[in-house]
């Protein structure tokens, strides 16, 4: 190992390398393998018909969540494509002695809700899941990314991944946040910034006391999306907050155990010196809510400002892109954000399904009524967070405001189970994906915090809670 | 994976940038347990249109396919590529691809061929005029060319990941024969690293 001061993400590279070879990628040790239902059936059937072994069942875990409905869970799965994918999961587990956590058990959730909440998810480790939201995990310090089916079947069978290197990125977000203006915020607004390709080939650290500030829960909304920046992965540096975060959860270490990992992980950080591939900056101050427009997550403004002019775009590729966007959602270039009426709220997904997005948007809900007409739903991101929701009384802050609330998977986020939007409906969504079609053939979604989608419940249009009336 | 050396054939323009991998395989086509038959679904949204490119029956049989910008954003499903190789695409041309889908391409043998901004506008337009353009990718030579518009480049191809598809090599059979590496690295792992066992 050398003594040049290195990143983060280069230091957790480096203590992964099982072997390195000119020329070749890195095989780099994977300490934490996440499985779900829809990208790993493959891998499994390929693993049997090669007659491999699973080599690590003890650092792989599994979970049912894309596709498991979120209400009615005491009957039988109605669509039956999905339920075989879900019974497919049950029975490879069972065969290769995985861990599983199935619709209907007390720690069922999110794929990457459940690996932090268990305390699975430490400092340091090298994490991969069949999903590009792997990214989450970084919130702790870990190195966690998206594979593919085929990558999993290497992971399976090796308990490694081969990986080149890639870049080194910062993103810096200096200063103190305005009131009302959260982890989603940033992050939207960001990616707005450097766009889409922004982070292509780079793991990117967040740095700068706007991002310290944040408890871990928003650290990872925040590395969460680093994905819809193209990025590998999102990092950042584990500090009191995290280690607060874990002390005490079921699989952090305990005892002696606990102060040798805590000695360890007060080294995990980006060494005085060292040179990031590319730096951005971002004053936290000017920050506002924000809210997507258009159908990819860079397409987005400030809740203040307008639907923006495709023509007035530089970029001709940018411009074409725009015009196809706002043809699909509808949208009049010049209408203000707060103009543009909602049919649906939708508070859930991996980005933001955590207690604190819960506790955020009930903050904002209580005591008011959504807007006539309003669809109104909350998926609580796992049974544990559920759980812990009721237990403060948020559930009935939700139903009395006229939310539905719901059991816990992706749901609305993907529309792989029966929360879907219909054609032309309109969505404001706390999840991290406004693609054409994805929360439903033909769907309209625009990415806002928790606070904004429960104000614009409220509000009927999009809005932040000041903008809402006093409760009296 | 079966060997992948060359590729030549008609090329099928999808003048659009930052297709994301929704758009590509929907996900109501991920509840399938199988690696094939994805080719039903590839951009099944879009090809409602009557007019979408992929129903113009002049593009038919096309081995290529030439995108804008930023090609297969979003997840991480491999589904994606097998969606694409099932349709009959061997090779995809972008001036960037995501990261995931990149690496998903070269794990199925589905060719991704990153050109300059330039070159990928040049191949779009001439593949949208003339549907009969030949177009070959040579993975060997690691070059994208269709001589009749003029155009002969270079690509990046790791030496690694080039000679897997050109062998056709499968990834588990190379690491499973540093087995050795493999274990001496766990017995060097901190004992307080978790494990999933019920705790
Ligand atoms: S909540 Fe959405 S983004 Fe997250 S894992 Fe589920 S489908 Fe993917």
């Amino acid at each position: 190992m050398t003594d040049q001061p290195r990143t983060l993400s280069d230091k957790v590279w480096d203590r992964h390398v099982v072997r390195t070879a000119p020329g070749e990628p890195d095989l780099l040790y994977v300490d934490l393998h996440l499985v779900h239902e829809v990208t790993s059936p493959q891998a499994f059937e390929s693993l049997r018909l090669a007659g491999r072994a699973l080599r690590r069942p003890d650092l792989t875990v599994a979970t049912m969540d894309h596709n498991v409905p979120t209400t009615g869970l005491d009957r039988p799965v109605a669509d039956p494509v999905s339920a075989t994918q879900m019974a497919t999961l049950a029975r490879n587990c069972e065969e290769f002695g995985v861990r599983l956590h199935a619709m209907g058990q007390p720690g069922q959730g999110i794929v990457h809700i459940i690996g932090p909440e268990q305390g699975l998810t430490q400092p340091g480790m090298t994490i991969v899941c069949g999903d590009s939201h792997t990214s989450t995990h970084g919130a702790l310090g870990a190195l966690a990314f998206g594979i593919g089916t085929t990558e999993i079947e290497h992971v399976l069978a090796t308990q490694t991944v081969p990986q080149s290197r890639p870049g080194t990125m910062a993103v810096s977000v200096e200063g103190e946040l305005a009131a009302g203006v959260t982890a989603k915020d940033v992050i939207l607004a960001v990616i707005g910034r450097i766009g889409t390709a922004g982070g292509v080939g780079s793991v990117v650290e967040y740095r700068g006391s706007a991002i310290r500030s944040l408890s871990v829960e928003g650290r990872m909304t925040v590395c969460n999306m680093s994905i819809e920046a193209g990025a590998r992965a999102g990092m950042v540096a584990p500090d009191e907050t995290t280690f607060d975060y874990l002390e005490g959860r079921l699989h952090a270490p305990k005892g002696a155990a606990w102060e040798a990992a805590l000695e360890d992980w007060r080294t995990l950080v980006t060494d005085e010196g060292a040179v990031f591939d590319k730096e951005v900056v971002l004053d936290a101050a000017a920050l506002r809510p924000h809210v997507s427009w258009g159908t990819n997550p860079g397409q987005v403004v400030p809740i203040d400002d307008v639907v923006p002019d495709p023509e007035r775009l530089p970029d001709p590729g940018q411009r074409d892109a725009a015009r196809r966007a706002l043809a699909y959602m509808d949208l009049i270039a010049g209408t203000p954000m707060r103009d543009v009426a909602v049919d649906t709220v939708f508070v859930g997904s991996c980005t933001n399904s955590r207690i604190e997005d819960l506790r955020a948007a009930a903050t904002v809900l209580e005591g008011r009524r959504v807007a006539p007409g309003m669809r109104a739903l909350v998926v609580p991101g796992s049974f544990r967070v559920k759980a812990q929701a009721e237990t403060e009384g948020l559930d009935r802050i939700f139903t009395e405001a006229g939310f539905e609330w719901r059991g816990a998977g992706c749901s609305m986020c993907l529309a792989m189970n029966p929360d879907k939007l219909s054609a032309g409906e309109r969505c404001a969504s706390t999840s991290n994906r406004n693609f054409e079609g994805r929360q439903g053939k033909g769907g309209r979604t625009h990415l806002v915090s928790p606070a904004v989608a429960a104000a614009t419940a409220v509000a009927g249009h999009f809005a932040t809670p000041a903008d809402l009336e006093a409760v009296t | 994976m079966e060997p992948r050396r060359i590729v030549t054939g008609t090329a099928l323009p999808l003048d659009r940038s930052d297709v994301d991998t929704d758009q590509i395989i929907p996900a109501v086509w991920l509840k399938r347990v199988e690696r094939t038959g994805f080719g039903a679904g590839l951009f099944a949204a879009w090809r409602d249109d009557p007019g979408f490119v992929l129903n113009q029956p002049h593009h038919r049989g096309a081995k290529i396919l030439v995108a804008g910008t930023n090609f297969g954003t979003g997840s991480s499903r491999e589904h994606a590529v097998w969606a694409l190789e099932d349709y009959g695409f061997e090779a995809v041309v972008s001036p960037r691809f995501a990261d995931i889908f990149r690496s998903n391409c070269t794990k199925v043998g589905l060719v991704p061929v990153q050109v300059d901004d330039l070159t990928g506008a040049t191949l779009l337009q001439a593949v949208a005029a003339d549907p009969t353009l030949v177009v070959t990718v040579d993975v060997a030579a690691r070059t994208l060319s269709a001589p009749a518009v003029g155009i002969d480049v270079g690509f990046p191809l790791d030496d690694f990941t080039r000679h897997r598809l050109l062998e056709g090599l499968d990834d588990i059979d190379l690491t499973l024969g540093h087995a050795d590496a493999i274990d001496a690295y766990e017995r060097r792992r901190p004992s307080w690293l978790p494990t999933t066992a019920p705790a």
